[in-house]
């Protein structure tokens, strides 16, 4: 198959990837580049578990093909663990307030509340509900997610 | 919830235990870095997809590999033939007499269910096994095929396997129950449905197996590493040359108890010598994994007029699909646990999983004993109404209670403190709420509910532990326990943090190995904290009893004086030393700091003959409470306050706890109103999450949790287990407060909108917007 070279801008580092045409950015980014926190949960964009932020927005990497994501920034969980691994304040929360179980849902979970945070500075739980309806959680009830969020926005969403 | 704060006086104040901590494997989880099974790769490795069955019944006339194989990059094409043992019988009953069926590996000769596996490819790339599996050719002659599990029953059925269409018939009984009947005030009848469920565990099915030397490994998704002897046992290989390691799950809930990639990854590896990795797509897995028994439930409930029930007399169904699986046992538990928390003096109970060309049915939390709370909830609330009594009034005058005695004969030995969820859940929903438009019905309903944790007793269970006590005080511990996401692994590190003193940051828990870690059992039946918690509180025990005469005598107190807090031993002075001095101290008198114990639970037998005996370790107790609005022209119904209390005896970490009951109360929600695995001749209708539709953030209520600690349970410091226990009571307390909307009952799960409309519609009742039920 026919691969071309693109580079894509991985957490503000250049990546360079052979891709086919077809890759999706899931595998690229879970396989080719060893970033293990964007994953495959339904290869349909409803689950959520593969969300990365495409400059700065939510988008599902299981329906985005690799070359498309070329010439835009991708912002993976990654990208939110500071120097020597501490962690951002948004992940402290969840980690505080028992936000992550089984952990499979979290990267999506977190940086889709990461991009509201973003846009909105105070939206209320029924707001953050609406924004979360694209990342499937079958662990928490969702109770303990919308706790975390609503504690690290309270806190001024540093 | 600020009462899991405070425990009762029954529960004595620990330090480490009942704290929210956070650590270990979820620091990980918030940081994306946990490694799961897809997560892995090695040199050379290949890729695999599954042939599977596009029909449900039918003989194989022939599969050409041929065209598969040719295709540049494919490293193996495997059918039936390749299997060394193409064949496993599973004995769920433990040798009470269920029908011993075999179930290939891969199906050479016949097909009994849509997906079932028939053949696998392994390639350079998912893109070319893909394409291979495409190219690979099956001729099928098609059978007639049985898809309803009362047409199971009938004589001239088709039969799904030669041995018969009953895998098997428990029976459980005890007293008259036709003499109670008699003798009865009001009987009431009700027959109960419910539906196929998906787990939809976020993590698909994974694993990678490599070759270590002439090891067979495979790191995969599992529940149950214990597997590894059924793995070595189909490539006809010694069990010590498999090693199965389960990565920490995505999610399992009964799913990943079974195995799923196991025995392809393995078989591949086996024959390729090659390291493979499988993961199956989510259609795939929605398509062809095993799911939650359908069970169809007959309930006659005689009760006297002063709401005393006199007589359970039950018949349960349930649809095991084309294999038998766990589905002899899940009968049993739904038998066994077919009365609910209630004391029913006369019983009988029959319970029957039977064949279909369905998907399999197999665990899935809460394990046939949480079907039944739909029918012995749905019979009590109608007891209650049949009576002109209050359903609470009528469930609290049949509480069981410790020292009672249950259907299967056995005396209850510790605290039954479900009234006391009853009283939480009921008094946390608060005042009533008014409707949101004219029209729109509220309603009100409840359920209480009790769940097993622990194995059937007959299974003699046991876990492992073993605890060292490093040079410089930290801690390693090792167990065979696999982490579901539920803070499995974490809780023994709290619990060895509690005797030990050591901090939990200094201690390190390495799981589910079946090479270097000791049997710790599978994690299911809620019994990973009751088990493998006991064992590792005996292992701490067992080295504080080796240390704890060193550390005296260098601090110059009695033993019992000794307190082990912060990485250090103190004395009753101010002074103290730490646990790295410590184990020097031992070293240097050899003093051993390594430390193994298995952990036995009690054991026991079942007679299915007279249908009494031993079954279940002991339970867990709680009580839901739903405020719902229906709206009447759609039939939508939407939940506007959710409760749920669970005696948990100890909660050993309260956060996880409360995570644990909203998760089961979330999935209840689902199982109770929108999910169902709609099947039209064995054919699935719904093989994606765009038709199969769990609970999202917008759907469902925040779940309010009221934790009980009655201090009393079999688990270590006293808890019980929680795993399960939250997902029972959902359906019927939804149910309950739909009837209390509408007037009209559902019998049938799940309370879809189109089928809440039809029962409004029957009843005639939403023209006249009744707010209440009739008496």
């Amino acid at each position: 198959m026919t691969r071309t070279r693109v580079t894509l801008e991985v957490n503000g580092v250049g990546r360079e990837a052979w891709v086919a045409p077809s890759d999706l950015l899931v595998d690229v980014l879970h396989d080719g580049l060893g970033l293990g926190e964007v994953r495959y949960g339904c290869g349909e964009g409803v689950c959520g578990t593969c969300t990365v932020l495409l400059d700065g927005e939510p988008v599902s990497a299981c329906l985005t093909l690799a070359v498309q994501a070329e010439g835009h920034a991708v912002t993976t969980l990654s990208a939110l663990t500071g120097e020597g691994g501490s962690l951002h304040p948004l992940q402290e929360a969840f980690l505080r307030l028992g936000g992550s179980q089984c952990g499979f849902c979290t990267p999506g979970v977190i940086l889709t509340a990461y991009a509201l945070a973003r846009r909105e500075r105070a939206p209320s739980r029924a707001e953050i509900r609406y924004e979360l309806v694209g990342n499937l959680c079958r662990c928490t009830g969702y109770t303990k997610i919308l706790d975390a969020i609503e504690s690290y926005l309270a806190d001024g969403a540093p | 919830m600020s009462d899991t704060l405070t425990p009762p006086e029954t529960v004595t104040a620990m330090r480490v235990v009942g704290r929210r901590v956070a650590h270990h494997d979820f620091v990980d989880k918030v940081r994306g870095s946990l490694h799961y099974a897809a997560d892995w790769q090695l040199p050379g490795m290949l890729h695999a997809r599954l042939v599977r069955s596009l029909v449900p019944s039918a003989r194989i006339v022939s599969i050409d590999t041929k065209e598969a194989l040719a295709l540049p990059g494919v490293a193996a094409v495997l059918t039936g033939a390749d299997v060394p043992r193409n064949s496993l019988v599973e004995r769920a009953s433990g040798g009470l007499g269920e029908l011993l069926v075999p179930m290939p590996i891969l199906a050479a000769e016949r097909v009994r269910y849509v997906g079932e596996p028939v053949a696998v490819v392994a390639a350079v790339t998912q893109q070319v096994a893909d394409e291979a599996a495409e190219l690979v050719a099956v001729t099928y002659e098609e059978l007639p095929g049985l898809f309803d599990m009362e047409a199971a029953l009938e004589p001239g059925a088709p039969l799904v396997h030669d041995e018969g269409n009953v895998l098997v018939s428990w029976h459980i009984g005890r007293g008259d129950v036709a003499a109670a009947l008699a003798a009865a005030d009001v009987v009431v009848e009700g027959t109960y449905r419910t539906q196929h469920v998906e787990h939809a565990y976020l993590e698909p099915e994974a694993g990678v197996g490599w070759m270590a030397g002439d090891v067979v490994t495979v790191r995969a998704s599992t529940q149950v590493i214990e597997h590894a002897a059924e793995i070595a046992e189909i490539l006809d290989l010694p069990a010590n040359k498999v090693r199965v390691i389960a990565a920490y799950m995505g999610g399992g809930f009964g799913g990943k108890e079974d195995m799923t990639v196991e025995p392809f990854v393995a078989l591949l590896v086996w024959k390729t010598r090659r390291p493979v990795r499988m993961i199956w797509d989510r259609q795939e897995s929605m398509l062809a994994s095993t799911k939650r028994h359908p069970f169809r439930m007959r309930y006659r409930t005689a009760a006297r007029r002063d709401g005393t029930i006199l007589a359970q007399d039950i018949d349960l169904l349930g649809d095991a699909g084309a294999y038998p699986y766990l589905s002899a046992r899940i009968l049993f538990a739904g038998a066994a646990l077919s009365c609910g928390p209630y004391r029913v003096p006369n019983v009988r109970v029959r319970a029957r999983p039977v064949f279909t060309n369905n998907v399999p049915a197999s665990a899935f939390r809460g394990f046939g004993a949480m079907q039944v709370t739909f029918g012995y909830e749905s019979q009590m609330d109608r007891v209650a109404a049949a009576l002109g009594m209050d359903p609470a009034e009528l469930r609290r005058r049949n509480f069981l209670r410790q020292g009672d005695v249950i259907p299967t004969g056995e005396t209850l030995d510790t605290a039954v403190a479900v009234g006391e969820t009853l009283r939480r859940a009921l008094g946390a929903l608060g005042d009533r709420s008014e409707p949101s438009a004219p029209g729109r019905l509220v309603g009100r309903g409840f359920a209480c509910n009790m769940q097993p944790y622990g194995r059937t007793i007959w299974f003699r269970d046991r876990a492992a532990a073993w605890l060292t006590l490093q040079a410089d005080g930290s801690l390693l511990i090792r167990s065979g326990i696999t982490d579901l996401g539920a803070g499995q692994a974490a809780s023994l590190c709290q619990l060895a943090s509690e005797v030990l003193g050591v901090p939990l940051g200094d201690i390190s828990v390495y799981i589910g190995d079946t090479a270097l870690t000791p049997p710790a059992g599978g994690t299911f039946a809620t019994r990973q904290l009751y088990m493998s918690g006991n064992a590792v509180l005996s292992a701490a025990r067992d080295l504080r009893a080796r240390i704890d005469p060193v550390a005296a005598d260098l601090l110059g107190c009695p033993a019992g004086d000794l307190r082990y807090e912060d990485g250090l031993v103190r004395g009753p002075g101010s002074g103290g030393i730490s646990l790295a001095e410590l184990a020097r101290a031992c070293d240097a008198q050899a003093v051993d700091l390594s430390c193994l114990s298995t952990w036995r639970a009690d054991s026991g037998t079942f007679d299915p003959a007279t249908g009494q005996g031993a079954s279940f370790p002991d339970y867990t107790y709680g009580t839901h409470a739903a405020e719902v609005e229906v709206d009447p022209e759609t039939g939508e119904v939407r939940v506007l306050r959710y409760v749920a209390s669970h005696d948990v005896g100890r909660a050993i970490n309260p956060m996880r706890v409360e995570g644990q009951i909203q998760g089961g109360a979330m999935q209840g929600l689902g199982y109770a109103l929108t999910e169902e695995i709609v099947l039209e001749q064995g054919l699935t209708a719904s093989s994606l999450f765009s038709s199969y539709f769990i609970p999202t953030a917008l759907d469902m209520p925040d779940i309010e949790v009221e934790i009980v600690e009655s201090g009393e349970g079999k688990g270590p410091l006293n808890a019980r287990g929680i795993g399960e226990p939250p997902v029972g009571p959902v359906a019927p307390a939804v149910a309950s407060a739909i009837a209390d909307a509408t007037g009209c009952r559902p019998a049938r799960l799940p309370m879809t909108a189109e089928r809440i409309l039809a029962l409004l519609d029957e009843a005639g009742a939403h023209s006249q917007g009744a707010g209440h039920p009739p008496a």
